[in-house]
């Protein structure tokens, strides 16, 4: 790479503009230790890999070698952790040394560019858990859930392989390339990186892929809340309490988060009982259950509400709470997965892998099983946010490869236990719930024929099996409730009550499980929205200028309602939909999710080729080509199949021609109405397919045209900000090496010196 | 170390972890950010803790952040 300073191409050579100051200790290990921490092998820590490697080897054989005829939860979990530590150890290793090569001695954003408001240097472990919790919401632990009709083992290897060979190097490639570039978006990176075609694609498939995503998240709270009075009245009164620490925040007490996340967490769980109170009476019964059509329009009216609200009274709030739950319950659920160790009844691959005819999500494993489980695997929404917040805090930058790779993990492992969760539960229940309505005939009778009927092996249940079940977690029925999040809350109420409570305090878990989902849920859709009437009023700008300005009242309201109406129209699309919006709808989220991967992934290849490291293109290459070759086969079936199951306009065409043929009734659908909702429905989803598709495609081709260019001048232009050299030190990973210590100890002394001291720390 | 000072120890740990994660600690770190400004900071204008909370909401009107899903 070009080391002298008129090579206009490659990484630019910055040694000399990063001369420390003599008069502060050293502000990065040099060379020779990190070296030698690095390659040293003590006996000590060879025997712990040894041990890590058998342990991991071990529990991937019980998974996916022995044919028995149930597997312990623990495996999973083994299986999980270990391919974690040594990818992590090696992997993300060979990727900071070989392809990112991070320098301590450059100050970070958050250093050079510090305002003490949004970019405020800030500790590895703190801001690591601020990633992740920006990071992990529904999404790893809906799409598991549902993937788990192929079997335990498809979705534990793409969860495990998926995240260690894509999503986490995605995080960890887009966190590093927008902290080189002053936090910038992805949007911007892909204007600059792929020029004026490639960045417009790219940022219009973004907007669309948001609003997909939006709209199923919004169909799964539906789902997990129609008919059910106690959900409804839990997570309803989220909106008061969240107003109340808005307002306690705001006016009572400034800046005392953790005590108004304590007061709003302790009224969290008060409504989670008093639902329960108030759904056993009539009048809160009759009240508080709500068809899913009036659901969805409740959502869309308070989505649009709660975006032109200012963000101290609902988001800042919720967000709290979010995080405060979505901590706690992960911790919860993984302590109980250790300690129950529940036993798994699911064969490794299921009769549905291979035929495709599941009746969760339609489609063959390949390419399906890859879009239905995103998150928690390869998640392109991640770019977002490593694009976001996150660069601006970073405080060393060998620090990226611990939150973003490392958080990514984290998220993975929170994808693996949702599916330990789902995989406990019985079978016969799991497809009772999972399959749509038309299958099951809605009652617990012909819901159990029905399942019976399926021909599974060691699968029998009984319809009161399923009443029971529905009576145990505290709702009148349980069948055919689809979008994941009611199956996972069943999965986790029968592992939390095995350790506090027993059967007595299913329905209360179980409450709690929907609850904490609905909270996320609810905050990305508000948080999405804004997003997403952003871009769009950033976008008409170039058209009408005033647009831009977004503090103009009426601007802002014409752009949410518009943002808003196009969600709401495929929420309700697939409320409405008769063959049940999770199993159509669903692929469509998994698709748009791996699409935006495949752009983010595209515009780090650009930035690697115009770096000159083609050595090192096949880390980025082999994802890219993987997320690229899932989505548009995903997409090329729902857009040319002939199996209607599979294809939009295969069924769009079938239902056509029963309305021309003059019938009334047609497969799923039982009268004309539900007939010409499918064949409107499905022709949206069609031109949404291929308009996804398409964009995506320019985008990737941009990236290729950029690689190419780059590989035929040795490099590229590098939009990196200018080296500044950094005046602070701190760590890289989760815990210090004896040699960090060391120079942490030697700017203690300096700060005691001179009487300052660095903030947090212990 | 005794037992006592290392649940205080432990206790303090987790207090701080829980405050930077929820960014409560946002002013404090203003405060020194301004301390440490040669200028006194923000053209001499430091923020109350009042102002600086209202701001960092209004801050987040004016630039929202996607959550994930």
């Amino acid at each position: 790479m070009g080391a002298s300073v008129d090579a206009p191409y490659g990484s630019p050579d910055n040694s000399d503009l990063l001369q420390q100051d003599p008069g502060l200790p050293p502000v990065a290990l040099d060379e020779a230790a990190l070296e030698s921490q690095d390659t040293r092998w003590t006996p000590a820590k060879i025997a712990v890999w040894v041990g890590i490697s058998l342990l991991g080897g071990v529990s991937w054989v019980v998974i996916a070698g022995i044919r028995g005829e149930t597997v312990n939860a623990v495996w999973f979990v083994f299986a999980a952790v270990c391919s974690y530590l040594i990818a992590y150890r090696f992997y993300s290793r060979y990727i900071e040394k070989h392809l990112l090569m991070p320098d301590d001695r450059r100050a970070t954003p958050a250093e050079y560019d510090a305002d003490g408001k949004d970019y405020v240097p800030t500790d590895r472990r703190v801001l690591f858990g601020h990633h992740f919790a920006a990071i992990a919401g529904a999404g790893p632990l809906v799409g598991p859930v549902l993937a788990a009709q192929m079997g335990y083992l498809p979705g534990t290897i793409w969860i495990i392989a998926g995240v260690i060979a894509a999503g986490a190097v995605q995080d960890y490639l887009v966190l590093f390339f927008s902290m080189r570039r002053g936090g910038r978006s992805l949007g911007q990176m892909a204007r600059e990186e792929l020029g004026v075609i490639g960045g417009t694609a790219a940022l219009v498939a973004t907007l669309t892929i948001m609003v997909i995503i939006v709209a199923i998240l919004a169909l799964v709270v539906v789902n997990a809340l129609a008919a059910s009075p106690w959900g409804v009245f839990s997570v309803g009164m989220t909106i008061p309490i969240a107003l109340l620490m808005g307002c306690y925040l705001r006016f009572f007490r400034p800046g005392k988060v953790s005590e108004v996340s304590i007061i709003g967490f302790t009224l969290l769980i008060a409504v989670i009982i008093g639902g329960g109170l108030i759904a056993d009476t009539t009048w809160g019964a009759d009240f508080f259950t709500v068809n899913k059509i009036a659901l969805g329009w409740a959502i869309i009216v308070y989505g649009f509400v709660a975006a032109i609200l200012p963000v101290w009274l609902l988001l800042a709030p919720r967000d709290y709470l979010s995080t405060f739950m979505k901590v706690g319950t992960i911790v919860m659920l993984a302590v109980a997965i250790v300690l129950v160790r529940p036993v798994i009844h699911v064969p490794a691959v299921s009769e549905f892998a291979a035929k495709g005819t599941g009746p969760v999500v339609a489609g063959s494993l390949f390419p399906f099983l890859f879009v239905t489980i995103a998150c928690g695997a390869l998640s392109g929404f991640h770019a977002l946010i490593a694009s976001g917040t996150t660069p601006k805090l970073v405080e060393k930058e060998r620090q990226t490869r611990f939150i973003g790779y490392g958080g990514m993990l984290m998220e993975s492992f929170v994808a693996i236990m949702a599916l330990v969760a789902a995989l406990s539960i019985d079978r016969g229940i799991y497809f009772a719930m999972n399959a749509p309505a038309a299958l099951t005939g809605g009652t617990a009778e012909t819901a159990a024929a029905w399942v019976n009927g399926l021909g599974l092996s060691g699968v029998h249940i009984t319809p009161e099996l399923l009443t029971e079940t529905a009576r145990n977690v505290g709702e009148k029925s349980i069948i055919s409730r689809t979008g994941g999040a009611p199956t996972l809350s069943v999965g986790l109420a029968h592992i939390m009550q095995q350790l506090v409570g027993g059967t007595g305090m299913m329905a209360f878990w179980y409450h709690f499980a929907i609850m904490f989902e609905a909270l996320f849920i609810l905050t990305a859709v508000d948080a999405g929205t804004r997003v997403a009437r952003f871009m769009l009023q950033d976008s008409l700008g170039n058209f009408i200028p005033r647009f831009k300005d977004t503090s103009w009242r009426l601007g802002a309201w014409i752009t949410t309602a518009v943002m808003v109406g196009a969600w709401g129209a495929v929420l309700l699309m697939g409320v409405t939909d008769p063959l049940g919006g999770i199993n159509t709808l669903f692929p469509l989220f998994g698709i748009a999710n791996q699409l935006l991967a495949a752009i983010a992934l595209a515009v780090c290849m650009a930035i690697v080729a115009k770096q000159g490291a083609f050595r090192y293109l096949w880390i980025v290459a082999i994802p890219l080509v993987f997320a690229a070759a899932v989505t548009i086969s995903a997409s090329f079936l729902k857009i040319f199949s002939s199996v209607p199951a599979v294809g939009y306009f295969a069924q769009h065409a079938a239902f056509g021609k029963a309305i021309a043929d003059g019938k009334t009734s047609f497969g799923s659908a039982a009268t004309l109405e539900a007939m010409q909702a499918v064949f409107r429905n499905t022709m949206i989803q069609g031109v949404l397919s291929v308009l996804f598709v398409t964009l995506s495609i320019i985008v990737i081709i941009a990236a290729l045209w950029e690689t190419w260019k780059a590989y035929r001048l040795g490099g590229g232009p590098s939009a990196e900000d200018t080296a500044v050299p950094s005046r602070i030190f701190a760590p890289a990973g989760f815990v210090a090496t004896p040699a960090e210590k060391e120079l942490e100890k030697e700017w203690a002394v300096r700060s005691a010196g001179t009487g300052r001291v660095r903030s947090g720390g212990h | 170390m005794g037992v006592a000072a290392a649940v205080r120890r432990g206790a303090r740990g987790v207090s701080w972890f829980v405050k930077g994660m929820l960014r409560e600690d946002a002013y404090e770190k203003y405060l020194a950010h301004i301390a440490a400004q040669h200028d006194g900071g923000d053209g001499g204008h430091v923020m109350t803790e009042r102002e600086f909370w209202r701001d960092v909401t209004d801050r987040q009107d004016r630039n929202p952040q996607s959550r994930c899903c």
